[in-house]
């Protein structure tokens, strides 16, 4: 063993070296290669690559492309670009950075709360490229900073155009805002079309349309020095301004409907049913989107964040109440559509309504009871009674099925982000909702609560508009939308954008007609519970209040307004289209914490559509 | 009598200094030359990162802590490293295992593993891990291997090959697979399998090509066609080629580089530095580098040469060839030679754990080579 081991050992040694110094060939050949090659640019081509490292002196800079403008329908500026002074710092040319940042401090020109991030944006941008310090320096300052500029080399104004939203707080929640372009956003947006951008649509309409808005980018050739300074521009391609964008928003309209909704948290959402142009979208309170464009500090943000009336949520499209009452017309409808009830129906209403074999009391908002109420009474009294026993015979899959088809439950596909889907009960959802096996049976009890829009359903305020105007129009729907049209700003060519229509329902008219009737009969009618919002109507309104309870109240216990805490008052909502036979506005209201639909909900509704309608048909 | 002092105190110093390099089993000349490279390799990095202190320190830290890591391992004998080998191998499989599915996103690549307090990257064990395995798995077999041992070397070098490739990284992954082949050649795999072998690469090529991602196939046609894609992914290459041949013979002096410091070079403290030393120290400067580069790997060869068993002897040879095949890459992909790769330039680029491993190799070299005297005994 150990014989042949050796002479195995002594074989092996002999192949490595062999091994060694084939490969020690190739080394020598690859380096050779090498170093041919090194010879062939470093010497060879010497002149060819000098002269190429020379044109190197030209460098590509971007030039962004100017923001389109925001209108509203008739024209009215929402949002603007203006020219703002603009504080810069070029790192290569500051010697002490620190120091001169200390000493911009001292003046007052520079937050200390930027200091992070401006240092790491110093540590992240290339040695010559302008650090941005302050993104709009008021004409007091910029005047300071003129004083001192000797004392500050490296450190410059330079102007730039940054949005402007003349309006201040109005209709902040459909304008939305720009914010500065962020690493986020670079993942989803084209990097060499923001090369020059400061700033990006954020929310609302500003981030709807960004891809219009935006524009793109332009570029010139600059010589620099071996410093990169810039020397000399050689050539430009001008920047494509982006479009302006024309909203479907009546701003006179939205002003009246912030006004009358004034003092209160609530949301005011006014369409045209044929059209499905959204004509004011309201969510109160609101903020000021010039904070946001100008470069919100820590400190305001938070502020916003924590308000307890929440400004920088929208109510409108993403606040989801429970509809109340509003849904019984539709309801009404279903039960119509499928010949569970017929118009002239009556039941008689004591004032609660209880399961067969079951003790629980669903009681009546009314608690002495309607007595006999047929359909059109049932909508106009807001009978409770009636639609849980309509609900109990509809079942809770028609329901659902049957208010989807009005736009509850998923959401209206509105064109600008941030919709919430409401929610329609069902079985089905029922069993994927809940973990516990035994949470996820339906209970009749709930189809119950369901007929009056109580328990799990839920509606944003834009959903109840939405089931008005479909209802308004007779069941032809549309999908909501804010764009009316484009403006090309360099030729002013306009182009308008065509509303696009839901599926028809098919509908017997006549159904629609008695549930349009028995809204009408809510505001019209000798006992309809909004009747006094109607009184010296030029037009037949069509509408339903709603009250939809915050709080649960125990079986037995009174409901008494003044012992329960403001914030635990039932929400009032209202939906509703004029005129009746032929609509040409659809409004919903909710008022977070209004108590009464009619007493509250209702005559801001009169108002809205009252100041629509007076201008006569448009 | 002064002068006599004089001398026996400098025949004593150099006594000492000579005590310390054995005692510690540092090996002189790859010492001198690797002080060199690393010293010649912070000078351009200053340049190359336009001056930044701050950067120099953190490349300086990390020097420190692979000199460090070099000589430590230089302490253990090559019997022990030999023992090691299979259970370093198994750990470091089951680490690209794990970073798999927890691994860190770095720059769109999950290749990174965090430790709370360190983070590194399991695939550079196996720079060293699946060589040492190959030699592992072939030292006690008579040379050349068998058709079957062979099929379980070349699995071996694929399996963790295939796992770095999938992070992606086919830089580490073409360097892993290489040292742990350069073990199979250098252990005696017939010429005529070599050239079978080659055709079944050559075959699989288009294979490859269809697990590659998008941007690892366009860097394979840039190279093909630079030209192409001047503003995307040819604008390496342009600029790289530009830099280098702009330098000339005598370069354009240090921190003059236009290409490097107006930042027209892409990567230029860290894949691409290769270019700002050409571009600052022309062809002088690189041959020099070349010249300590291949005075490194020649070195390393005579130490495998001497290596007195099979083990340390495939071990010195693949860690001193795949140094080279390290170096070849880089620079053949900064000449436009090769495709772009992400593979550093040894010792030079600015970076943290592929200069640990090199020096790790490094200190592996000087145990086999100072720990031979006591085996022969």
């Amino acid at each position: 063993m150990s014989m042949t081991q050796l002479k195995d050992h002594w074989q092996e040694q002999r192949m490595f070296l062999g091994r060694l110094l084939a490969a020690a060939v190739i080394i020598i050949l690859l380096a050779g290669l090498l170093v041919y090659r090194l010879v062939d640019l470093q010497v060879v081509h010497f002149e060819h690559f000098s002269r190429l490292s020379q044109g190197n002196r030209v460098r590509l800079e971007p030039v962004p492309p100017v923001r389109g403008l925001l209108f509203d329908r008739n024209g009215q500026m929402l949002a603007d670009n203006l020219p703002v002074y603009q504080l810069e710092l070029v790192p290569e040319q500051v010697k002490d950075i620190e120091g001169t940042l200390a000493e911009l401090v001292a003046l007052g020109l520079v937050q200390t709360d930027d200091l992070p991030r401006i240092r790491a944006q110093i540590r992240s941008q290339r040695r010559f490229e302008p650090t941005v310090l302050r993104h709009r320096l008021g004409h007091e300052e910029a005047a300071r900073f003129a004083v001192h500029r000797p004392r500050f080399p490296g450190i410059d104004i330079q102007a730039r155009l940054a949005r402007q939203y003349p309006l201040g707080g109005s209709a902040s929640h459909v304008i939305g805002y720009v914010g500065a372009v962020s690493e986020g956003d670079l993942q989803r947006l084209d990097v060499a079309n923001y090369a020059g951008t400061a700033q990006t649509g954020r929310i609302g309409a500003e981030r709807a349309w960004e891809h219009l808005l935006h524009g793109s980018t332009g570029h010139r050739q600059v010589l620099v020095n071996a410093q990169g300074r810039k020397l000399q521009e050689l050539d430009r391609h001008d920047a494509v301004p982006g479009r302006n964008v024309y909203l479907t928003i009546d701003l006179a309209l939205q002003a009246a409907a912030e006004e009358a909704l004034q003092g209160r948290r609530g949301s005011v959402v006014a369409l045209d049913p044929r059209n499905g142009h959204v004509l004011a979208l309201v969510s109160m309170p609101g903020y000021d989107p010039n904070l946001f464009s100008r470069g919100i500090s820590t400190a305001q943000y938070r502020a916003l964040q924590n308000d307890i009336d929440q400004p920088l949520f929208n109510r409108a499209l993403r606040g989801q109440y429970p509809p109340g009452s509003t849904i019984k017309p539709i309801l009404a409808l279903a039960g119509l559509h499928y010949g569970v009830v017929h118009g002239a129906d009556t039941i008689f209403c004591r004032g609660w309504f209880s399961l067969p074999n079951h003790s629980h009391r669903y009681r009546d908002w009314k608690k002495t009871g309607h007595g006999t109420v047929n359909l059109k009474e049932s909508v106009a009294q807001s009978c409770d009674v009636y639609y849980y026993r309509l609900a109990v015979s509809l079942g809770i899959e028609r329901m659902q099925h049957f208010l989807g088809l009005f736009g509850l439950g998923h959401p209206t596909g509105i064109d600008i982000p941030g919709e919430q889907p409401g929610l329609v009960p069902s079985r089905e959802w029922k069993r994927g909702a809940f973990r516990q096996p035994q949470d996820q049976a339906w209970f009749p009890g709930e189809t119950v609560i369901t007929g009056i829009g109580q328990g799990y359903m839920l509606a944003t305020p834009l959903q109840l508009a939405q089931a008005a105007a479909i209802l308004g129009n007779r069941g032809q729907g549309f999908r909501p939308t804010l764009l009316a049209g484009l403006e090309n700003p360099t030729t002013g060519e306009r182009e308008d954008f065509v509303p696009e229509p839901l599926p028809p329902l098919n509908l017997s008219p006549r159904h629609v007609e008695e549930a349009v009737d028995s809204m009408v009969a809510v505001m019209h009618g000798p006992r309809g519970t909004a009747r006094a919002s109607a009184r010296g109507s030029q037009w037949t309104i069509a509408g339903k209040t709603g009250t939809a309870q915050v709080i649960g109240i125990a079986q037995g216990e009174e409901y008494d307004e003044d012992k329960v805490d403001e914030r635990h008052r039932p929400h009032a909502l209202f939906i509703s289209f004029a005129p009746a036979e032929n609509p040409r506005i659809a409004v919903g209201v909710l008022v977070e914490n209004g108590a009464s639909g009619s007493g509250v909900a209702a005559p801001i509704a009169r108002i809205v559509m009252d100041h629509w309608l007076s201008r006569g048909t448009d | 009598m002064a002068v006599s002092q004089s001398v026996f105190g400098e025949r004593h110093s150099l006594s000492l200094s000579r005590r310390i390099m054995t005692g510690l089993k540092l090996d002189a000349p790859l010492l001198a030359g690797l002080v060199m490279i690393c010293g010649f390799g912070l000078v351009v990095l200053w340049s190359a990162s336009g001056q930044d202190s701050g950067l120099l320190m953190r490349q300086l830290v990390r020097l420190g802590l692979a000199f460090a890591v070099m000589v430590a391992l230089a302490q253990v004998p090559p019997k022990v490293l030999r023992l090691w080998s299979p259970w370093l191998f198994t750990a470091g499989l089951a680490l690209l295992v794990v970073v798999m599915f927890v691994g860190d996103f770095g720059k769109g690549a999950q290749r990174w593993l965090d430790l709370g307090i360190v983070r590194f990257q399991p695939s550079e064990i196996m720079k060293l891990a699946v060589p040492m395995m190959a030699a592992w798995y072939l030292h006690d077999r008579p040379l050349p291997p068998r058709f079957l041992e062979l099929l379980v070397l070349l699995s071996l070098v694929a399996l963790p090959a295939f796992l770095i490739v999938q992070q992606p990284d086919l830089g580490t992954a073409l360097l892993v697979a290489s040292a742990g082949l350069l073990v199979v050649l250098l252990g005696g795999l017939r010429l005529r399998l070599i050239v079978l072998l080659g055709a079944v690469g050559a075959s699989l090529a288009p294979v490859l090509w269809h697990f590659m991602h998008d941007y690892q196939r366009l860097r394979v046609l840039t190279f093909f066609n630079p030209e192409s894609d001047p503003l995307g992914a040819g604008y390496h290459i342009i600029q790289s080629k530009i830099a280098i041949g702009s330098g000339g013979l005598f370069g354009k002096g240090w921190g003059n580089g236009s290409q490097a410091q107006l930042e027209f070079l892409p990567e230029r403290s860290t894949d691409f530095i290769f270019a700002v030393l050409g571009e600052e120290f022309g062809l002088i400067g690189l041959a020099l580098l070349m010249g300590s580069y291949l005075f490194l790997i020649g070195r390393g060869l005579y130490i495998a040469l001497q290596a007195q068993d099979t083990y340390t002897r495939l071990l010195a040879g693949s860690i001193s060839l795949t140094f080279f095949v390290y170096v070849f890459v880089n620079t053949g992909m900064v000449t436009g030679l090769l495709p772009v790769v992400g593979v550093p330039l040894p010792l030079i680029s600015y970076g943290g754990t592929s200069m640990v491993t090199l020096m790790a190799g490094f200190g592996i070299l000087m145990a086999i080579n100072g720990h031979r005297n006591l085996l022969a005994r």
